[in-house]
């Protein structure tokens, strides 16, 4: 027993000799340039690249919650949010049921779904900009030409030119373009980890296809469907490359990381940017706190 | 070995139906939607650029001109070599250090194993806005050594690293899971180390591990944008922000725009054609399933 133990003690030193530098990469890079970025979001640093030391508490929380652009982006967020989310997951899920059964093709369309994850947010906005144009008349072009040729010139929209507070949601559609294909693939490969012999038996029991999908499948993918929404919600918090590419500084389209990065580097106001920042942080924290332990968990019980 | 399973050969050998050819019709109009931006790209990147209207943009070319590749190239190159200059060595970096990281966590686990990893993994989701100030402050003069990694790509390099190896410890970790115990035990009783165990048993059956780690890194590193945007100067721009500094401006040609920005996603599209599956296990990772 006593040799074994010392055995053990001898063994597992080196592979911890091993992780170590990159655990103190993350401890520093991570950890503690968070923690260092909430303490400057308690300072009234601004105006030079000298920090400030001046404890001012929670003085720039404040000002942000009575900041008028920050209200502003903060609800183009949750547009934006709410826009992306279900029309990627609607897609992708959509896509996902389509090729499910085995299509002629399948291979083709799955790469041609997916390919816009391999290209940048900045390429993908640079061509999205110009599909996005709001001319009209004789100088109509991008989307809005299509659907006029299609005959369903009603549908012309200003996309994100239009003065309503919703047109943040019209950056959705490129962010969509770009990520649904994620959720298929995500969907797909949970819809062919489900046993084919679930299906046949629900198929014995008279079931009828659409039957099986919503009582055996359904319930199946639910934690697919809980990894898709962490993921989309998660990028839909940090989306920046997008609008800063489709739509640079505009203020319809601004949300809280394209303000902090406003703010603190062209601003220089770096208190109240790491302010921004630590505000963002904690909704991402909230959303991808549970989903690591619930993942850790899981793993744990296989 | 691909991440998402074939359908079953019973479902996909079926006769004629109107399901089955309004189910092909649907998803042949949405791999146009999907392809339609590429085809605006295309046709307009090779247009002559004497030719091309932002009013006919989806019209086919009367001919085909290279012109305005030859235009936006030479403004192009210089990012084109400092993302290869970039994202090579980061990404090669980062899966070898995912690689020991991944092996340790699931085959020479220490005591707080359990804990370390769910640690590391957590860096792979916090926005970059919440580390950027402290970030640039320390690259741009690092404590003790007093060296400035600002500006060139050293600092971006390191950062593409650090902040891949979340990623890429997960990326290992479920590859040497998936491994039996047998191999690492016989090679223990055989009086190997830990690294010796590493290099010569896990690391040479790694490889498919190694193809997932590198694409991913070298796509993110590649399409990375905010780093790049704030830790260099203009010579050594990556190419996200090269491009976005010349296609972005409201006067850019049209042509040139779409023409920089089909050169600046080139290399990625390739690897992406080139090693789909692997790609595609590197997104399954990436929502943390395997």
């Amino acid at each position: 027993m006593r040799r074994r133990s010392r055995r053990r003690m001898r063994n597992w030193l080196p592979g911890f000799l091993l992780v170590l530098p990159s655990l103190l990469a993350i401890g520093v890079f991570v950890y503690y340039f968070i923690g260092w970025n909430v303490a400057v979001s308690l300072t009234d640093w601004r105006g030079s690249l000298k920090p400030s030391d001046t404890f001012v508490g929670l003085a720039n929380y404040r000002q942000l919650l009575a900041d008028e652009t920050f209200h502003n982006d903060s609800i183009h967020l949750v547009i934006f949010t709410g826009f992306f989310m279900a029309g990627a997951l609607a897609l992708g899920i959509f896509m996902a049921l389509l090729l499910d059964k085995g299509v002629r093709g399948e291979g083709v369309y799955r790469a041609i779904f997916l390919f816009p994850m391999a290209i940048s947010f900045i390429a993908t906005g640079i061509i999205w900009r110009w599909l996005l144009n709001s001319d009209s008349g004789a100088s109509t072009t991008g989307i809005n030409k299509l659907t006029e040729a299609a005959g369903l010139g009603f549908l012309h929209s200003e996309w994100h030119k239009t003065d309503s507070s919703f047109a943040v949601a019209a950056i959705a559609l490129p962010a969509g373009w770009a990520l649904s294909g994620y959720i298929m693939a995500l969907f797909l490969a949970g819809l062919r980890g489900i046993p084919e012999e679930l299906r046949e038996a629900a198929r014995v029991d008279g079931a009828s296809e659409l039957r099986i999908y919503w009582h055996v499948i359904r319930p199946m993918l639910l934690p697919v469907l809980l990894s898709a929404v962490v993921i989309l919600a998660h990028i839909s918090l940090k989306t920046f490359d997008l609008i800063y590419a489709i739509d640079p500084g505009g203020p319809r389209t601004e949300t809280p990381a394209l303000y902090m990065w406003q703010t603190t580097f062209r601003g220089t106001f770096f208190a109240r940017g790491a302010s921004i920042a630590t505000m963002l942080f904690i909704a991402i924290v909230l959303v991808i706190t549970p989903y690591i332990w619930y993942t850790m968990r899981q793993e744990r019980k296989k | 070995m691909s991440a998402i399973p074939d359908a079953p050969a019973a479902r996909t050998r079926k006769a004629w139906s109107w399901g089955r050819f309004v189910r092909q019709l649907t998803l042949f109009a949405l791999a146009c939607f999907f392809l339609m931006p590429v085809y605006a790209l295309l046709v307009t990147a090779l247009k002559d650029p004497a030719h091309v209207d932002v009013v006919k943009m989806w019209s086919l070319p009367d001919s085909l001109s290279l012109e305005s590749f030859r235009i936006v190239w030479p403004k192009l190159q210089d990012g084109f070599r400092n993302s290869l200059m970039l994202a090579i060595p980061a990404s090669l970096i980062s899966s070898m250090l995912g690689a020991a990281n991944g092996f340790v966590l699931a085959k020479w686990r220490f005591p707080g194993a359990d804990v370390v990893f769910p640690i590391i993994l957590f860096g792979m989701f916090i926005p970059y806005q919440a580390i950027l100030i402290p970030m640039f402050k320390t690259l741009s003069d690092i404590p003790v050594i007093h060296y400035k990694a600002v500006g060139g790509l050293e600092g971006l390099i390191l950062v593409h690293i650090i902040y891949g190896l979340p990623i890429t410890t997960l990326i290992f970790r479920g590859f040497f899971a998936g491994l039996p115990d047998e191999l690492v035990d016989a090679a223990e009783v055989d009086g190997a180390g830990m690294l010796r165990t590493f290099f010569s048993i896990a690391l040479p059956v790694a490889l498919p591990a190694f193809a997932v780690s590198m694409i991913w890194q070298f796509t993110s590193a590649w399409n990375d944008f905010l780093f790049g945007l704030i830790l260099t100067n203009t010579e050594y721009w990556p190419i996200t922000v090269a491009l976005n500094n010349i296609a972005g401006g409201q006067t850019v040609p049209f042509n040139q725009a779409m023409a920089s920005a089909l050169l600046a996603s080139l290399p990625t599209l390739l690897v992406y054609a080139l090693l789909g599956r692997f790609f595609m296990r590197g997104l399954m990772a990436g929502a943390l399933k395997s």
